[in-house]
């Protein structure tokens, strides 16, 4: 038994490695998460087999856990996943800050326990504390119950999230002494939470993803810091992993982006929330359009770029925007879709979403294949799509999101938008696309409008 | 004990490299299911909850609260986790029959240890 469990820990972290390596990769993904799903089952169980008491309340434990995740993950909408995982993610760090807190617990404030597992013990309770706090805010910002735009304190935040941590690790420092009242682990629980609220709230929604993926990196670096102080290989491996591969996987967002992590946790878009442009002299009214009208304009066009954006996904029009793209295929029209690295709201999700209606992978065009070809496009139908299409990351050097890359939209012959109304994109600012002279606007519900185009279309 | 710490340092900064190493070069549209696999990954923490509080003789009510807590959240992120990456990659599988069959069996292979 006393090899049985470290031979199988070692199987378990190859295949979590294995697994991982397979999801990196379109055509070996799906086994990838399966090799590494199989690679956690023995590693439960191996652990399972060194339970020595109280296995009720570990089944009950169990128990619990599984008839809260599966519904949860079987039933959630597609267009819901990234909330889901910030919530998945944040699970896992309070697991490791309640395991923190009942070590400190039952050790009596860790007498008698080597320097190395009070160090680790309180790297984990404090780290995963503030991931499972952060995590709850980005899950209410992307689930519209807190508000997507940065809610902070402007410059005194840096300033007080720095006392914060200063004041957790004192807490540690103290509790860490050895038998120290609980009250100080407490006390470091509750100041990492705060400062967990306070880094995410500041940050606007448009980059919640890049900090869903911090959080990850996080949780990943405070489970290893666990491993280390339980003695135990698997959880030291696995951890570790995602603390390395999440902080490159955050990077990779960041740079798709055009955002740096510092900035990004800094605050988000520089904590302006006030409409940029407004008096840039550009003539603000915009051109609306029927439906027959777009109709005729994209059946006579030789190239149609389709840029779907989260508004497509929220009204469920992939399906809708899949038969009409079929209609035009069928009049000899090209049909592309742009797809920017962070549509939607997560870098991939508006791949799934549109694999999910069965649009041909090959269809689906990043933004740096596509870029060069709106000019040569007729017509470039914005379903929903808001900021990545935004001129003013481009040309305007005072707008928040200056600097980010975005489809050249506005480079096509004419655009047409379908859009619910005015109102501003997730980032919180005006898009001078909708005025300029080449767009009109099709207001309404994208599915309906797709819809009353695509009959159009077929009366044609 | 001091050996001990070391051989787990170490495999602490090998496995960081490992995961340096594997991420390397992503496509765009693969972002989003990795972060939801990695993040299945850390589940691992499970592990944490059921070692503590299978070596616990006689836990005080508090204990058992904290720690039955923390096996739930475990069990969330592990399960939950690894289901929602698989519903996703599900959408890039092939074309004709599209994915419902497949979400039933990964609930078996999944349902673990109990």
């Amino acid at each position: 038994m006393d090899t049985l469990v470290p031979i199988l820990y070692i199987i378990a972290f190859a295949l979590f490695i294995y697994g991982l390596m397979g999801l990196t990769g379109p055509k070996t993904a799906v086994r990838g998460n399966l090799i590494a799903a199989v690679g956690m089952t023995i590693a439960v169980v191996a652990t399972l087999l060194e339970v020595r008491h109280n296995w009720v309340l570990i089944i009950v434990g169990l128990v619990i856990g599984a008839a809260l995740g599966v519904p949860s993950a079987r039933t959630v909408k597609m267009t819901a996943m990234p909330q889901m995982v910030a919530l998945f993610n944040g699970v896992g760090g309070g697991a490791v800050a309640l395991i923190a807190w009942s070590e400190f617990r039952t050790s009596t404030g860790f007498l008698d326990e080597p320097g190395y597992v009070v160090v680790a013990s309180m790297f984990a309770a404090i780290v995963g504390s503030i991931s499972f706090w952060g995590s709850l805010i980005a899950f209410g910002k992307l689930q519209e119950i807190l508000p997507g735009r940065p809610i902070g304190l402007g410059k005194a935040q840096q300033f007080v999230n720095g006392i914060l941590l200063l004041a957790a690790v004192a807490c540690a420092v103290v509790g860490g002494m050895g038998g120290a009242p609980q009250i100080w682990i407490i006390g470091l629980l509750v100041l990492a939470a705060v400062l967990g609220v306070l880094v995410v709230l500041p940050i606007g929604g448009a980059d919640m993803p890049v900090v869903i993926s911090l959080l990850n990196a996080l949780t990943g670096l405070s489970a290893a810091a666990a491993g280390l102080a339980l003695n135990n290989t698997a959880m030291i491996v696995a951890g570790m992993i995602v603390g390395a591969s999440g902080s490159i996987l955050t990077n990779l967002m960041a740079t798709a982006m055009n955002r740096s992590i510092p900035a990004i946790v800094a605050g988000g878009f520089g904590g302006t929330t006030t409409l940029p442009g407004a008096d840039d002299g550009i003539d603000r009214t915009v051109k609306s359009t029927s439906a027959a009208d777009a109709a005729i304009q994209m059946a006579y066009a030789s190239q149609v770029i389709v840029v779907p954006g989260y508004g497509m996904a929220v009204a469920q029009a992939q399906h809708a925007v899949k038969d009409m793209a079929k209609l035009l295929e069928a009049k000899g029209v090209e049909v592309k879709y742009a797809i920017h690295p962070v549509a939607g709201r997560m870098p991939g999700h508006m791949n799934v979403l549109l694999a999910e209606a069965d649009v041909s992978y090959d269809a689906l065009k990043e933004m740096d294949d596509i870029n060069g070809e709106f000019s040569r496009t007729d017509v470039t139908l914005v379903i929903g799509a808001n900021d990545v299409t935004n001129p003013a990351a481009r040309t305007d050097p005072s707008s928040p999101i200056h600097g980010m890359p975005i489809l050249n939209v506005d480079e096509s012959r004419s655009v047409i938008v379908l859009k619910r109304s005015m109102s501003s994109g997730f980032a919180g600012i005006d898009n001078p696309l909708f005025y300029a002279e080449n767009t009109s606007m099709l207001f309404g519900d994208a599915k309906k409008s797709v819809a009353a185009v695509t009959e159009e279309l077929k009366a044609l | 004990m001091e050996t001990g710490l070391l051989a787990n340092l170490a495999i602490l900064v090998l496995a960081g490299f490992v995961g340096f190493a594997v991420i390397s070069k992503v496509p765009n549209t693969l972002h989003t299911p990795l972060m939801s696999g990695t993040n299945a990954i850390h589940g691992i923490v499970l592990l944490g909850g059921l070692i503590v509080l299978g070596h616990l003789e006689n836990p005080s009510v508090i204990d058992q609260i904290l720690l039955v807590i923390a096996i739930a959240f475990g069990m969330i992120n592990v399960i939950g986790g690894f289901l929602v990456t698989d519903r996703m990659l599900g959408m890039f599988k092939a074309k004709p029959e599209a994915r419902q069959a497949p979400d039933a069996d990964k609930v078996a292979t999944n349902g673990k240890g109990h």
